[in-house]
């Protein structure tokens, strides 16, 4: 069924299509619709799923967790401060191995105040053991909740399905919605080895010693690299039932390409017009675009940077004293790799500004006389020295 | 009376506590009344510990550790699952400290109130933050030392009255209860089952370690901490109906109570007097709510 969705209704229509049982969510700037029409799915009764109207997004995911360590597939939506005011409970949900699945829009941080996107709020969420998979358009949402929740329930792992805000939170796309009867014979209801039962009674979580937690890690460890195997084998039936397949990446015209952008959200979408208008121009420009940021595709950035001869990461967030969080991670693929090209890191876009394909094209053009970048970290579109 | 205390012991043995802990014998005797069929969780607090290291657990019910200031949410969480599930007879029940109910974990457990999730909500209360080595609390107690309240500035404001601040989001039932009252403990909480809705549970929880009193008088400083009206024994029906459940006709001077405890030895006499003064002010304001009074 094809429907006109903004971007949060997306969300909204990918938690209904999972079937999702409990919501525990908080309203916040740019998320709000989302929760509202989820609110509205459950009084309706189109959604059998019991809302819980919590006091803060602290207890949104210690809820989910709750909920989703009693046996329950658990949902929440959040944005920004929200998610940075869930972090220790994001921590949580990892560690319990609970598979919660969240929506993000990615909403940059105050002070000072800005409803506007960046990446910065999910970005500083790296390490808390969190899948994160950032979305291109309205489609890519409700799709990626629907696979998000197979594969978390198979790796015991959350994942947090991105996008940015008002770019597609607020923007009214065209979205085919899966069929339900077909979504439910992809997506299996959740039926945990391990909840609280009190038939089999079990302790989760209780206090270790030095002998046990340090393979409790390394087994969400494991668990993580090998979730890599599962978002390419649920995006590639994906789309063998729903026909629009998934990887952990995107390429376009990567094929001949000298140049590569490095991209994710919807930078990706404007940078593949300006792919289109460089290779008008003759240039030999492809690009690469993120999808599956945790576990962090690295095989297959190598695979393909190591054919060409420059690459710029294009990165709409920022870690402070140091480059683009892209970029490092980019970096970091490459570095023990024979054949690894300059990389250049772009910082763009913060607090919303718009990123053109002109913009793009600029950046690309930029590094035409540069067979290395001036610096570790370019900012493009700064209006002061 | 001693019929009401079920022979069957859902806790089992094996928990680390210390020597006298209150919250030991409450967890013991809250279980019996509880049953099996339930859920726990429990939010950073001595009760993290005292059940065991893993892969050990005295609960002997299913418990989920919780994060400190979640323990209203998680349950709330755990609630609907179940109730999602078609397991609406689980009895969902967040055990939480102090700590956990009147700092940290307030605005969890308010949201969760607010919300009337249908949980039992026990806290027990020891006034302080035991766990972590005794440092203060909203619930420790005008003038007592800790850690961080030390002799030279002991605490100088009252303990925060977290009954008053259940009973005014008129939840279903609010109730206190002590290890030297088990009886009137077990009925408050075989009532508290049969109610829907939210339920509060203050258990006051002598803590030897932390008040630096024997363990051997867990059970006669509890007693006296209601004999003295420090602790009163109540109940509260949709936060409107308050009674007093175990009568005190004759009340004893609350420096019995304070003098068994090395946390009060650095009082003045005029101290103790104005402690004196604030319990039988808290106590006219009680009588003043209170519908009424039942004989033990």
């Amino acid at each position: 069924m094809r429907k006109v969705l903004m971007g949060n209704h997306a969300i909204s229509w990918g938690a209904l299509l999972s079937r999702a049982q409990v919501i525990a969510a908080y309203p916040i700037t740019p998320q709000t619709q989302a929760v509202e029409l989820l609110a509205e799915m459950c009084a309706e009764g189109k959604l059998d799923a019991k809302f819980v109207k919590v006091e803060s997004e602290h207890s949104a995911m210690a809820a989910c967790i709750g909920a989703s360590a009693a046996g329950a597939r658990a949902f929440t939506a959040t944005s920004g401060q929200g998610l940075a005011l869930m972090h220790e409970m994001l921590h949580w949900a990892a560690g319990a191995r609970t598979p919660v699945v969240l929506a993000n829009i990615n909403r940059a941080m105050a002070p000072p105040w800005t409803i506007w996107t960046d990446q910065n709020d999910s970005l500083s969420q790296r390490d808390t053991g969190w899948m994160q998979v950032y979305c291109q358009n309205n489609q890519e949402v409700v799709d990626s909740i629907i696979q998000a929740y197979r594969v978390s329930e198979q790796a015991l792992l959350p994942v947090m399905v991105v996008l940015d805000a008002f770019v597609l939170s607020h923007t009214l796309e065209t979205v085919d919605l899966p069929d339900q009867e077909q979504v439910d014979a992809y997506l299996p209801s959740f039926d945990p080895e391990f909840k609280l039962d009190p038939d089999n009674p079990r302790t989760f979580g209780g206090l270790t010693a030095m002998d046990g937690y340090f393979e409790l890690r390394y087994k969400m460890h494991q668990s993580m690299e090998q979730s890599k195997g599962l978002w390419e084998e649920t995006g590639r039936e994906f789309g063998e039932v729903f026909g629009r397949p998934y990887g952990l990446i995107e390429t376009y015209k990567t094929a001949d390409a000298e140049l590569l952008i490095v991209t994710s959200s919807t930078i990706a979408s404007t940078a593949r017009v300006a792919v289109d208008r460089l290779r008008e121009k003759g240039r030999k420009v492809g690009l690469l675009r993120i999808r599956v940021f945790r576990p962090f595709p690295t095989e297959e950035i190598r695979e393909i940077l190591s054919s060409v001869k420059k690459a710029v990461v294009i990165d709409r967030n920022i870690s402070y004293g140091s480059s683009g969080i892209f970029c490092q991670e980019v970096k970091a693929a490459m570095y023990n790799t024979a054949n690894r090209p300059p990389i250049f890191g772009i910082i763009t876009g913060l607090g919303g500004r718009d990123v053109s394909s002109t913009d793009i094209i600029n950046i690309v053009e930029r590094t035409d006389s540069k067979p290395l970048p001036d610096s570790d970290i370019i900012f493009e579109g700064v209006t002061i020295q | 009376m001693s019929s009401l205390i079920s022979r069957e012991e859902i806790m089992g043995c094996g928990h680390v506590a210390c020597q006298g802990c209150g919250a030991t014998i409450l967890m013991r005797h809250a279980l019996k009344v509880l049953g099996r069929d339930t859920c726990l969780t429990i939010p950073a607090c001595c009760w993290t510990v005292i059940d065991g290291p893993f892969p050990h657990s005295a609960a002997n019910v299913p418990l989920f550790h919780a994060a400190f200031m979640t323990a209203g949410a998680t349950a709330s969480g755990i609630r609907a699952a179940y109730d999602m599930l078609g397991r609406e007879k689980i009895k969902v029940v967040a055990w939480a400290g102090d700590g956990g109910t009147y700092d940290i974990g307030i605005q969890a457990l308010s949201g969760a109130a607010e919300r009337n999730e249908d949980i039992i909500y026990i806290c027990y209360d020891n006034e302080a933050y035991m766990n972590t080595g005794i440092q203060r609390s909203a619930s420790t107690p005008l003038y007592a030392w800790t850690t961080t309240t030390p002799v030279s500035h002991p605490k100088e404001t009252p303990k925060k009255d977290i009954v008053s601040i259940m009973a005014a989001h008129r939840i279903p039932y609010i109730a206190t209860g002590t290890v030297a009252y088990i009886e009137d403990m077990i009925k408050k909480l075989q009532k508290a089952k049969e109610i829907k809705g939210t339920r509060f549970i203050l258990l006051f929880s002598p803590c030897p370690s932390g008040w630096k009193s024997k363990p051997e008088d867990t059970v006669k400083l509890s007693r006296l901490a209601v004999k003295s009206r420090l602790f009163p024994l109540i109940e509260i029906e949709n936060g409107t109906d308050w009674r007093v459940t175990v009568r005190v006709e004759k009340p004893v001077p609350v420096i019995d109570y304070l003098k068994l405890q090395g946390r009060f030895r650095h009082l003045t006499e005029e101290q103790v007097g104005l402690i004196q003064l604030s319990v039988d002010r808290e106590w006219e304001m009680l009588r003043g709510k209170v519908i009424k009074e039942e004989k033990q």
